[in-house]
């Protein structure tokens, strides 16, 4: 039974890895990006917010076909990976956190952008007439602010990334450990006629989305609050 | 008047030829082995040709169809890659008695798009590649030859960590296609028409042989498509096409 287990702890293990792994960027490279977005003049911004958001209406097979072949020998990832004597970033860890930050970029993006956007102008004017510089005031007020947002962009990021499989199937390989994630082992225990395993994963999963789905509206409602 | 006119008569034919094709033809839902793909299709549209009666494909895994099928799928016929599942349906009360048979014997190969890769035995001996992709062993007979030939050649513990896997038969050979991996255990069928690759004919000796059985299942034994689509299986046009697909073919009946 011990590996039986274990077929069920390591998916888990490396979801959660993988999940963490990609909120964490995501709020370092997101949170610049949404900066941008919610406070440029600039005609374009909303042809990069609609980039941003492409993974939302996007079939996971397109980013899962592009991705196969920019990771591939043959592409940028090729020559990534030979920085260290490898030859493709498909089938790894790293090209699975690659293809999550781009498919999980809109959940994360898009609340921190909403927060950015609703604290208006005057906060920042203010704080530019104590004489904070912008630097400082983007520390000292825009986040703390924005606070509401960068929680749900981090519970959305990491629960979307938990929720990924079509990607993950068509770049991962199944490899236990590596790149054989939680919903990828659902999978594959259905295929392979493993209920009970299949039944425990599932029922967690559906378990694990309730919890996230609960916080979130929560978490909106007591923003609600604060802001009335 | 003219343009309306003849616009009302190509309607009319339209819609008889429509009312036509549905007296007579009838369709039938077929789940197909992922390494049959090619010549499934083939065998369609010369099924289509001869009989009028519309054979829809799906493609994918063996042990996925199996899981769906006892999930009450709306398959009529299903071409399996291995003789245990469809032997298993008509045990499960799923499947016609008696009506599963041996349509194909498939064969395992060794891939890769660039040529001089694969040389035989000793490239996997030498295991100068990084990724080697198989399908699913547990879900996919090919994967499970694939494991068996690493085993009897004692080199599935040293190639183990090398393995990608894919969902199916399809997946696999992408991985090489894409260069991915650069090699893999794929079908015949799948190569048969590659010139620029380099391949290996694993030898029958290392791994049992895949007997490829198809089956009528209960929900197509009334439907006259079905039927034909089995019995069309079986007659001389698609073993034509079977063989030249590389597979062998089962006994004649």
């Amino acid at each position: 039974m011990g590996g039986i287990s274990n077929e069920i702890w390591q998916p888990i293990r490396l979801t959660i890895e993988l999940a963490a792994l990609t909120t964490a960027i995501l709020l370092i490279v997101g949170t610049p990006i949404a900066w941008w977005l919610a406070r440029s003049k600039a005609s374009w911004k909303e042809a990069v917010a609609a980039v941003v958001a492409l993974p939302l209406v996007l079939p996971p097979t397109v980013l899962g076909f592009y991705l196969l072949v920019v990771l591939g020998p043959d592409g940028p990832g090729g020559a990534l990976a030979g920085l260290w004597g490898g030859r493709t970033l498909a089938f790894t860890f790293e090209g699975l956190v690659f293809g999550s930050v781009i498919y999980s970029m809109p959940f994360v993006v898009q609340p921190i952008r909403n927060a950015f956007d609703a604290i208006g102008d005057r906060p920042l004017e203010v704080a530019a007439t104590l004489r904070a510089s912008p630097t400082r005031a983007f520390w000292t007020v825009a986040i703390p602010l924005a606070r509401p947002g960068f929680l749900a962009g981090a519970v959305l990021g990491f629960a979307h990334t938990v929720g990924e499989f079509g990607i993950v199937l068509m770049i991962g390989g199944n490899i236990p450990g590596k790149t054989k994630v939680l919903s990828v082992a659902i999978f594959d225990f259905v295929e392979t006629s493993q209920w009970r395993e299949a039944n425990i994963l599932a029922a967690g999963m559906a378990a694990f989305a309730f919890v996230v789905i609960l916080t979130m509206m929560l978490l909106e409602k007591r923003t609600a609050r604060i802001n009335r | 008047m003219k343009v309306i006119t003849s616009l009302k008569l190509a309607l009319g034919v339209a819609l008889a030829c429509v009312a036509g094709s549905s007296a007579f033809a009838a369709q039938t839902n077929v789940a197909v082995a992922a390494n049959f793909t090619d010549a499934a299709k083939e065998i369609a549209a010369v099924f289509k040709a001869k009989t009028g009666h519309e054979a829809v494909l799906s493609f994918g895994a063996s042990g996925q169809f199996y899981t769906q099928i006892t999930q009450d799928a709306p398959f009529q016929v299903f071409l399996s890659a291995d003789n245990e599942r469809p032997k298993k349906l008509v045990d499960d009360g799923l499947g016609v008695a008696g009506s599963n048979f041996t349509y194909a014997v498939g064969k395992l190969v060794l891939w890769s798009k660039a040529p001089g890769v694969v040389k035989g035995e000793e490239t996997l001996k030498q295991a100068s590649f990084a990724k080697i992709s198989i399908c699913n062993p547990v879900a996919a007979p090919y994967g499970a030859a694939a494991v068996e030939t690493m085993k009897a050649l004692k080199l599935y513990d040293t190639l183990k960590p090398k393995l990608v896997e894919g969902a199916n038969i399809t997946q696999a050979y992408q991985f090489v296609q894409t260069g991915n991996a650069e090699v893999g255990f794929v079908a015949l069928s799948q190569v048969i028409n590659d010139k620029d690759g380099s391949r290996w004919m694993v030898p029958q000796s290392l791994y049992a042989p895949i007997l490829q059985d198809a089956v009528l299942l209960k929900k197509g034994a009334s439907n006259e498509a079905a039927t034909a689509f089995i019995a069309f299986l079986k007659g001389p046009e698609a073993r034509a096409i079977i063989e030249k697909y590389g597979y062998e073919v089962g006994k004649s009946s």
